[in-house]
């Protein structure tokens, strides 16, 4: 490429100077030196791509169009389109490289060297070579080569470049930890859970790669048009430059030279790199916001998202249950609790777990006797003389006990001595701080009906879908259940894309009937990057809205490349055709059109503005 | 086996698509991507034949393209 700025400034120079010269000679000779000296080696090219039997290739158009223009006896026009193609070629050749370049930065999160620990000795390797089972150690400011669980030492974690989450998180002795996150403070001694092969950012990176191949229809549409636009172009010179002279008695040369135009915009270029480089721009774009997509065309689908399914539990919700409050009768809350805990000793119940957590002063539950498990209701047992029931409703009512009615959503946990009821604990499965803003933000973009899948009971979800202001709400529902109201929904709905949001572990089923399935939280959980068709690494739910309105940014970047070179090369084509372009016109029309619409394309890497700040971004921005 | 080539001089996307195709014909390769934009060759062919595959791709590629494969 270097080389290349030495032929174009010298072939400038000579072409200059042959401009001025007034004597016919020396300019013909000056001329022939500078195209020879800036075309060398596109003929070379074309001879060479002619031998393999490639017509339609742009070295032999070029070739064709600037010898046909010196045997026309057009040598400055010659010069000059040969040496502006080298200009443009130069110029789309470094903007393709910076663009490529801004990929593999962000592709560059693949760790090169484990340290490993082995007989007292810690050597420097490929991460290829170490095994499961073996130590790592991993020293600040190094990325984590491999997944593992931390056997010694504590630190903070970089995990922005998994999840785009620019918060640090902590880790400790008996943590998961995840490779390509960066070792920000402490040493850490890691035992290797998986081999490079399967290690997270092997698998994040393979996905992107070959989300290239999963076309979109823009992309597809490129394609089959680049294998006719050539030789339609190609022919249509042909039949300008041959028909009017022999049977409307025209000018040969005129027309001769308007069709060498025409070959000079023949090649496809500006769109077959840059549809494609916006699409893989968009897909690297976003796997640094920690969205994943599996595929082009799941950008163009997610672009018309219409209805939203979400699952409750992990998706909306913490997926973790909390007492949110205690509501005694006639004895402190902190004794409640304490006896809740008490009763509720070794039960695996996720809410009996959720109140042993919540309970702080201690608890004897040795002197508890007669532990009556009450499936579907609760636990009954003796205390000391006394009689304990602990349940929902239903166990209070079959004991004839009377109990305030109690308007707090989640579950509900009754407490009875004897016959004197003692009060309730309310329990519920927090909805995430950011699912409101996740639900505004994804009308804002666009998306129609926000429905709700959840296997809980019928109140908690309406209660839930009241808060976030979800349009349909359908509780109570098996994994089969969910099948089938995705299967209706798509039934109902012939417009936009279905999207299913789900933490991606149990809806492997829903994730795939959806038009796009999305596993959110799945930073470490290879079976949700498997099942679904765009991955959230975090679990912010906001983090859709935001893959909603790159996947739109995307497409629209997509169709103004296609719109502006179809355009330009349309209207050239025209006027060279009546003759009011010339080859200048031509060439700007080919290479010109490829660097602005490369430079375009490069926009989908930006993904700063579009960021999920704690406010919507202005949409304005990226316009 | 699966590896990872670095492959330069790749002139357009469809010189790529072409010869991911071609590539794609020889015996004894199991899978080929070419990715244009990471200028990355991904070869997955059996381990045993896996270096003589590997020579019969480099030929196909230096035919098609006069670049450099690197690993």
């Amino acid at each position: 490429m270097k080389r290349m700025i030495g032929f174009i400034i010298i072939a400038s120079i000579l072409f200059l100077t042959a401009v001025v010269l007034p004597y016919p000679v020396v300019k013909m000779v000056l001329y022939l030196t500078a195209y020879a000296v800036v075309g060398w080696d596109i003929l070379w090219k074309a001879v060479r791509n002619l031998i393999r039997g490639n017509v339609f290739d742009e070295n032999f158009l070029m070739s064709v169009a600037t010898v046909g223009a010196l045997v026309l006896g057009e040598y400055p026009e010659a010069v000059a389109v040969m040496l502006l193609y080298q200009i443009g070629e130069y110029f789309q050749k470094r903007a393709l490289q910076n663009s490529r370049r801004s990929i593999a930065a962000l592709m560059d999160i693949r760790p090169d060297t484990a340290n490993l620990e082995k007989d007292g000795k810690v050597l420097s390797v490929s991460p290829d070579t170490v095994t499961v089972g073996d130590i790592v150690l991993i020293k600040p400011g190094e990325r984590v080569p491999l997944d593992g669980v931390i056997v010694e030492g504590s630190s903070t974690l970089d995990i922005s470049a998994l999840t785009g989450e620019s918060l640090p998180r902590e880790a400790d002795a008996g943590d998961d930890i995840v490779s390509g996150c960066i070792n920000l403070t402490g040493v850490l001694r890691v035992s290797v859970t998986k081999t490079a092969q399967n290690s997270t950012v092997v698998k994040i990176l393979e996905l992107v790669e070959h989300a290239a191949q999963k076309k979109a229809h823009p992309e597809a549409f490129i394609t089959r048009f680049a294998r006719v636009y050539t030789p339609v172009v190609c022919a249509a010179a042909l039949l300008l430059a041959f028909v009017p002279p022999l049977f409307f008695a025209q000018d040969l040369r005129v027309w001769a030279e308007r069709a060498l135009s025409f070959l000079v915009v023949s090649c496809p270029c500006a769109l077959v790199i840059s549809v494609p480089l916006t699409f893989f721009g968009a897909i690297g774009g976003a796997s640094k916001n920690g969205i994943l997509v599996k595929g082009s065309n799941y950008l163009e689908l997610l672009s018309k998202a219409d209805t939203v399914v979400f699952d409750k539990t992990g998706t909306l919700t913490e997926g973790i249950f909390r007492v949110t409050s205690i509501h005694p009768q006639n004895l402190p809350p902190e004794e409640l609790l304490r006896l809740a805990a008490t009763l509720e000793s070794f039960s695996t119940h996720p809410i009996a777990q959720s109140i042993r957590t919540h309970n702080h002063l201690p608890v004897e539950p040795d002197t508890l006797t007669s532990i009556k498990e009450l499936q579907g209701y609760g636990r009954s047992a003796q205390n000391q003389g006394h009689q304990y029931l602990i349940g929902n409703q239903t166990l209070m009512e079959e004991h004839n006990i009377a109990f305030p009615y109690c308007p707090h959503s989640g579950v509900v946990v009754h407490l009875a001595e004897d016959d004197r009821y003692l009060g309730h604990i309310a329990i519920s499965d927090e909805i995430k701080a950011t699912s409101k803003e996740a639900i505004t933000a994804l009308r804002a973009e666009g998306v129609r009906h926000t429905v709700l899948l959840t296997g809980d009971r019928k109140d908690i979800a309406e209660q839930t879908g009241k808060d976030l202001g979800l349009d349909q709400v359908y509780a109570g529902l098996l994994p089969a259940d969910k099948v089938k109201h995705v299967e209706r929904l798509l039934a109902e709905n012939h417009s936009g894309t279905l999207v299913f949001a789900g933490d991606g572990i149990n809806d492997a089923p829903v994730l795939a009937r959806a038009d796009i399935g999305v596993a959110m939280g799945a930073l470490g959980s290879d079976a949700a990057v498997e099942a679904a068709d765009i991955v959230l690494m975090d679990d912010d739910p906001r983090k859709l809205a935001l893959a909603i309105r790159l996947a739109k940014r995307t497409l629209a970047i997509a169709r103004q490349n296609i719109g502006f070179a179809l355009i330009v090369k349309a209207a050239v084509l025209v006027l060279a055709g009546i003759g009011l372009a010339d080859m200048w016109m031509a060439v700007f029309a080919d290479v010109g059109v490829s660097m602005i619409d490369i430079l375009n394309a490069t926009r989908t890497l930006r993904t700063k503005a579009l960021s999920t700040a704690p406010n919507l971004p202005e949409r304005q921005e990226y316009r | 086996m699966k590896k990872y080539f670095h492959i330069s001089d790749l002139d357009c996307v469809i010189c790529a698509n072409a010869l991911e195709k071609k590539l794609d014909t020889i015996t004894g390769v199991k899978h080929v991507s070419i990715n244009y934009f990471l200028q990355q060759l991904t070869l997955e062919a059996d381990d045993a034949e896996f270096y003589a595959i590997l020579k019969r791709v480099r030929r196909a590629v230096d035919h098609s393209i006069p670049g450099a494969i690197l690993t």
